[in-house]
This record gives C-alpha cells, sequence and structure tokens, in this order.
C-alpha cells in the first residue's frame, strides 16, 4: 500500500529560531497519526505546512505524489479554535466546501445531513453557530471538513478546548467515524491518553527546535472501547510516552530559563 | 466527602436569602426590561418639553429669541398648510438619500477591495485618511464655484462628508476579518475570489451595515448646512428664511422635523440590520 503523504527534510525556520528542524514523516493510507509533542515543538507548524496554510523554508511535501503548493480541498482541516462561519447555518457551514464545488443542493443537503447524523446533530442543522456548545461547534466543524471528502484529514488540537468529559466523549466519536471509514488523520496533541487512544501510530516531537524522536504503532485493535485506557498495553505505552514527553517538556523549560 | 454532599450540605448551610426588594438600586451593566426602557426613554422628551414651556409660557426667556412650545406647532401648521413645507422637506430626504447612496455605491466596493487587497489598501489609504479631515462644509464655496447652487452641489457636499470616513471605516472591517475563518475557508477549497465573496463579505456586512447607518446621520447634519447657503429649497433654506422673519417658533420646527425623521430613519435601518442579520445580535 503506497503512502498517501510524505513529508522530506521539511525545515521552517522564523528569522532567526529554527521551529521545525529538518523533518521526514510518511503517512500511508487509512492510517491515524497522532503527533505529541509539548506546547512551542513545531507539531503546530508541521501540520499548518501540510495544510498548505503555512510554508516551509526547506524540504517538500507530496500528497500522492504531488509537491503541496498551498491549501486545498484535498486536505480538510479541523481548528483548535472555532472557526464555523458565524453567520451561517449549522447545515450550511457543512455545505460550503461542497457549494463551493458547484454541488447541486439537493446532492449538499443530502449529504450534509448524512455527516450531521453521524456527529449526533440532527436537528440542529438550523441553529447558527453561536447557539451551540464548543463541543458541538467542534462536532460541526469535523462535519464540514468529512463532507468534503478529502484525501486527509488535518486536526490541530481540536478537542484543546473542550472540557475533559466532553473530550473523551469527542475522542470516542472521532474514532468510531474513523473505524467505519478509515479516512487517513494526522492530529495533533499534547494529550498522551488522547494520542494513544485515536491513533494507529503515535509521533513524538522533541521541544523546539522540533524534530520527531520516537515513532511508535499502537499495539491495540479496532473497534476500541474506552475501557481500553486500562488495558496493559495502554499504559505500558503510555508510561513510555510520559517519559518522553516529560523529558523534552524539562528541555523546553530549560531553554526558556 | 463526596461533592454531592458537599452540595448538600452548603446548601442546607446556605443563609436565607433576604427577599429582594421592588425598587432594586441600579448595578452596573444590568439590563433594564423592555417596558421600562420605554417609560424612561419617553420620560426624558416629556421632562424636555416640560421645561422648555416653563421656560417660555413663564416668561423667563423672550419670545423673540424662543418661542413657546404652541406657537411652534402653529407656526410649523402654518409652514405646511401655507408655505408648501412639505415640499421642502422632500427635497431635503431626497438629497440626503441621493447623497448617501451615491456615496455607499462607491465606498462599500472600494473599502471591500482595500480591506481584502493591502496594495490597494496602501495606494488609497494615505490619501483617503487626509481627506477625511477636510471639512465638507468649507468646500461649499468652491462646490458653488463648480457646480452652481442646483442639486449637483448639495449631493457634492453630502458625498464629501460621508464617503471618506465610510471607505475608511468599511476597509478596516473587511481587513480585520478572523485569520483562522479565512484559513479554514482555503482548507474547505475556496479561491480567492470565493473568499472575498463568501468570507470577508458576509462576515463583514453587519458592522458595515451599522457603519452605513452612523455615516446616514451624518448626512443629515451636512445637508441642513448645504442648504443654509445658496439653496432655493429645503429644510435648511426654510431656516435662513426664518431668520430673516426672526421666526423662531419656525426654525425650531424644522429642527424638531429634522430630528424626527433622523430618528425614524434610524430606527428603521436598525431593524433591517436586525432582519437581514439574526446571527450578529446572537450572544451580545
Amino acid at each position: 500500500m503506497g503512502n498517501i503523504l510524505s513529508v522530506r527534510g521539511v525545515e521552517r525556520r522564523f528569522d532567526t529560531t529554527l521551529a521545525l528542524q529538518s523533518t521526514s514523516l510518511e503517512v500511508g493510507e487509512n492510517h491515524f497519526i497522532t503527533i505529541l509533542g509539548p506546547s512551542g515543538c513545531g507539531k503546530s507548524t508541521l501540520l499548518r505546512i501540510v495544510a498548505g496554510l503555512d510554508t516551509q523554508t526547506a524540504g517538500e511535501v507530496l500528497l500522492d505524489g504531488k509537491r503541496i503548493a498551498g491549501p486545498g480541498a484535498d486536505r480538510g482541516m479541523v481548528f483548535q479554535s472555532y472557526t464555523l462561519f458565524p453567520w451561517l447555518t449549522v447545515l450550511d457551514n457543512v455545505c460550503f466546501g461542497l457549494a463551493e464545488r458547484g454541488l447541486p443542493r439537493a446532492q449538499q443537503l443530502e449529504i450534509a445531513h448524512g455527516f450531521l447524523a453521524k456527529v449526533g446533530l440532527k436537528g440542529f442543522d438550523k441553529h447558527y453557530p453561536k447557539q451551540l456548545s464548543g463541543g458541538m461547534q467542534q462536532r460541526t466543524a469535523i462535519a464540514r471538513a468529512l463532507a468534503n471528502d478529502p484525501r486527509m484529514l488535518l486536526m490541530d488540537e481540536p478537542f484543546g478546548a473542550l472540557d475533559h468529559q466532553t473530550r473523551e466523549l469527542m475522542q470516542e466519536l472521532l474514532l468510531g467515524i474513523w473505524e467505519e471509514q478509515r479516512k487517513t488523520v494526522l492530529f495533533v496533541t499534547h494529550d498522551i491518553d488522547e494520542a494513544i487512544f485515536m491513533a494507529s501510530r503515535v509521533v513524538v516531537m522533541s521541544a523546539r527546535p522540533g524534530r520527531i524522536k520516537l515513532d511508535r504503532e499502537v499495539p491495540l485493535a479496532h473497534p476500541r472501547h474506552y475501557s481500553v485506557k486500562t488495558t496493559p498495553a495502554f499504559t505500558e505505552l503510555k508510561a513510555e510516552l510520559t517519559e518522553q514527553v516529560r523529558v523534552e517538556v524539562r528541555a523546553a523549560q530549560a531553554a526558556m530559563a | 466527602m463526596s461533592r454531592s454532599a458537599a452540595l448538600g450540605a452548603a446548601a442546607a448551610a446556605a443563609p436565607v436569602e433576604p427577599t429582594p426588594r421592588r425598587r432594586s438600586r441600579m448595578k452596573p451593566l444590568t439590563p433594564v426590561s423592555p417596558g421600562a426602557r420605554i417609560v424612561l426613554g419617553v420620560s426624558f422628551f416629556v421632562l424636555f418639553v416640560a421645561v422648555w414651556a416653563i421656560a417660555t409660557f413663564g416668561g423667563f426667556v423672550q419670545k423673540t429669541f424662543l418661542a413657546d412650545p404652541v406657537a411652534m406647532l402653529q407656526g410649523g401648521w402654518t409652514l405646511l398648510a401655507e408655505h408648501g413645507f412639505a415640499k421642502d422637506i422632500g427635497m431635503t430626504v431626497f438629497r440626503v438619500v441621493g447623497g448617501f447612496l451615491i456615496a455607499a455605491v462607491i465606498a462599500v466596493p472600494l473599502g471591500v477591495a482595500m480591506g481584502a487587497y493591502k496594495p490597494i489598501e496602501a495606494f488609497f489609504e494615505p490619501f483617503v485618511s487626509f481627506a477625511r479631515y477636510l471639512p465638507a462644509s468649507a468646500f461649499i464655496p468652491l462646490l458653488i464655484l463648480w457646480a452652481g447652487i442646483g442639486e449637483a452641489q448639495k449631493l457634492a457636499v453630502i458625498f464629501i462628508g460621508s464617503f471618506f470616513s465610510l471607505v475608511l471605516m468599511i476597509s478596516v472591517t473587511v481587513g480585520n476579518t478572523r485569520r483562522d475563518l479565512v484559513e479554514a475557508a482555503y482548507t474547505l477549497g475556496v479561491g480567492d475570489a470565493s473568499l472575498i465573496r463568501r468570507v470577508l463579505i458576509p462576515g463583514a456586512a453587519p458592522e458595515i451595515a451599522e457603519q452605513l447607518r452612523m455615516v446616514l446621520g451624518w448626512a443629515w447634519t451636512y445637508v441642513i448646512v448645504a442648504e443654509l447657503i445658496g439653496a432655493s429649497s429645503g429644510i435648511g433654506h426654510m431656516i435662513t428664511n426664518s431668520q430673516a422673519l426672526l421666526a423662531t417658533d419656525q426654525i425650531i420646527f424644522g429642527i424638531i422635523v429634522i430630528g424626527l425623521i433622523g430618528l425614524a430613519s434610524d430606527l428603521f435601518f436598525k431593524w433591517v440590520n436586525r432582519r437581514l442579520y439574526p446571527w450578529a445580535q446572537l450572544g451580545r
């Protein structure tokens, strides 16, 4: 099975600081990869470069063998901040990308209703984003990204602003959708439980300047139930990753001091 | 102790709240009920007219300087019935709306273009910022020289008075579009033209509508100034004529008519904005 995404020697420099040093990552079809690291390690920068929202200062990113030049509908993204368009209803937000492609309205609605049902927002289609809770807004954002049927989904700490309980429910929801669709996902987080629970592969990044220091397959079978978090395989991997991330957080703090 | 038990204990121990008095004192930022809002708003009008009536009927102010409310109404009736004042009002409204529409029709696209494209902004912004401070009323002698004392001159005064500020405000509003919304739109596959049409404009629309409402208010000031000099019709023209006759009743009537039309157009504009942009009213 070929790789859908190749990140080769990508580096990002902001004036004098090096945010991301020569990073390479191969992402296989249908993988769910979480990128784990301390804040400020350049993991979001890497994701934004893949999205085409930022440009690397060295190296290249290939999607299906083609160089990425700018953002596009083939890489759907869910942001940490709430980015639903406040002037559109939930339904029209989900239709946004479909309308851009010029799909007939009836077809747009059919697809949008399907994804709204999938994220558990049936009956909220006429609501405006401001009338929804944070979790519901992010569920709409996931539906909006998926409705566009991208080659892969990029997620930049999408549950970072949610409370703990909502966050866990969202993880299960997203994992459930992934288990059903197997859409390739690149997911940035600093939450270790989140990283292991959803991923088929966890990648740990070092403190700034960021680089990939660890790459682990997650040896947990699908479908996963939330109780998997208490299994020995889970806790063992968690212990290792916790140690690795801790070292990096220490390093980041030492660099600040 | 479990969480719910702790809460229960706290509830049991909580002192009994004294029933709030009906007439509670004002608290900062606490909203007022719709009924009370209307009563309060109307009562100041009543108070205003009452002070005016006492000052004039009580003989504290000479009639030559300030007419009383009844004389004002009678003067207004005379104006409407015998001097065709309705036509003057019509002319003034026409000039305000005309000048304002011309300014808006050019300012909105230019402001959007400046907000969206930084080179266009860099090209126009310094000049527009400068032109904004040029007093429209100071242009009247020049405009009379160029355009005579016809309608073109009146419209030009209003245009100069409202156009430049409008352009600047719109360009700032569009330029302040949330960057994360722009990025989200790009990852959903929009191109630049689509971004302007589907994100920048709808996102800025309610604020632009509010700016238009505000500028329409300014246009009312400019139109009267334009009509005070070299006009043969309009509310401003009537006011200058009445000044020559020392008819303070008619002057005041004219001023009040301007205020009432301004208030009505403002309320109408607000109503339209609320209907057009229901989402912008949420979570205020």
